[in-house]
């Protein structure tokens, strides 16, 4: 166990032991709300494993700056139109004015090409994994969805008992 | 490695140890509001400023809100410890150990060429500004567009479960007498 596998580990055990918290929260208390809140942090820590596994070393959030998105567009369109000229070219020793449209062509190829340049300088920049990032924005969502209805339940359990400790309900379960 | 990221680290354990600990349940409703806050604030160093956000409000915000409501409905601010309680701290110290058995053969921490990063990530970055005309954020177009579906999914979720609570939580005003002594079967 060398140092560097620590640095390199490290994150997997803190979620690990946020996940063993939660864990224990609703093995070891009988009160519902308290259940519900270990279940909480038990998939809080989930969230993290998944963000912890899409991080990349010197890697920034995966939104691309507005330059290089300019860049690429305007590349974008210049590759359609260079490719437009090829074609024009072709047909220029058939039709006549189809040279005038071929210039036009090379032209915004050209300026296509400065424009990929800039794309590749600004294409050092290494993002992090998206994919992890959305797969949790849908979890959070579920997630609060499911609390919403375990609270619920939680709710009803105890205008029916009276009471919201576990072992009450299940004392008053067999004494019925 | 930051120190930043390690008094964060420490700030999250202490606050998920006082969780269990505390006995009073108001107390506990906000430490977890203070725990998603702090997961949040992780986050946001992972590169995860979308999930940060997300978390925040949600976490922090709404679960609070819907914890503290429940807690003033049900009236019952205390939590009794069970007695015997070495069971369940033996429970999740195996359970940790193996987990922790497992992560020695995880890549490590930031790796650029961990199994995760290989596939199909890097195309989602390259193709994504012109797939959708010029649109920057990254999470958000793979969230609304390569990835709809699940999204879809999602809020079908989330209108069931309020569909759900509406009906847990409706009381008639003339079946609330008659149905007392039956109402028992739903949370056996």
């Amino acid at each position: 166990m060398t140092l560097e596998t620590i640095a390199g580990l490290y994150n997997y055990w803190m979620v690990i032991f946020l996940m063993m918290t939660g864990f224990y929260i609703v093995l070891a208390r009988k009160n519902l709300i308290k259940s519900v809140i270990g279940l909480n942090i038990f998939q809080t820590s989930v969230f993290l494993l998944y963000i912890t596994m899409g991080k990349v070393n010197n890697g920034t959030a995966p939104i691309i700056p507005p330059a290089i998105v300019e860049a690429q567009k305007s590349a974008h369109e210049s590759h359609a139109g260079a490719a437009a000229g090829g074609v024009a070219e072709h047909g220029a020793g058939v039709a006549e004015h189809g040279a005038g449209v071929a210039e036009h062509g090379a032209v915004v190829a050209e300026h296509g090409a400065g424009a990929a340049e800039a794309v590749h300088a600004a294409g050092d920049i290494v993002y992090s994994n998206p994919l992890p990032s959305v797969l949790m924005l849908t979890a959070i969502v579920v997630g609060i969805a499911t609390t919403a209805l375990a609270l619920a339940l939680v709710v009803r359990i105890r205008e029916d008992y009276g009471t919201v400790d576990e072992e009450r309900i299940l004392e008053l379960d067999r004494g019925e | 490695m930051n120190i930043i990221v390690f008094a964060l680290l420490a700030l999250l354990a202490i606050t998920a140890v006082a969780i269990a600990r505390l006995r009073e349940l108001w107390a506990a409703i906000m430490f977890t509001g203070i725990y998603s806050f702090l997961s949040a604030s992780w986050m946001m160093i992972l590169d995860a400023p979308d999930v940060a956000f997300t978390e925040a409000a949600v976490g922090a915000g709404i679960s609070t809100v819907l914890m503290l409501s429940t807690m003033a409905l049900t009236g019952q601010g205390e939590d009794i410890p069970r007695k015997s309680s070495w069971m369940p701290i033996l429970i999740v110290v195996v359970t940790g150990a193996t987990l922790v058995y497992g992560t020695l053969d995880m890549p490590a921490l930031g790796a650029p060429d961990a199994p995760v990063q290989l596939y199909p990530s890097p195309s989602y970055v390259e193709r994504s500004v012109e797939d959708m005309h010029g649109l920057p954020n990254v999470v958000t177009a793979l969230l609304a567009s390569y990835r709809g579906y699940d999204t879809l999914g999602e809020t079908t979720v989330v209108l069931t479960a309020g569909i759900a609570v509406l009906l847990i939580l409706r009381r008639d005003p003339k079946e609330a007498s008659a149905t007392e002594p039956s109402a028992g079967d739903e949370p056996a």
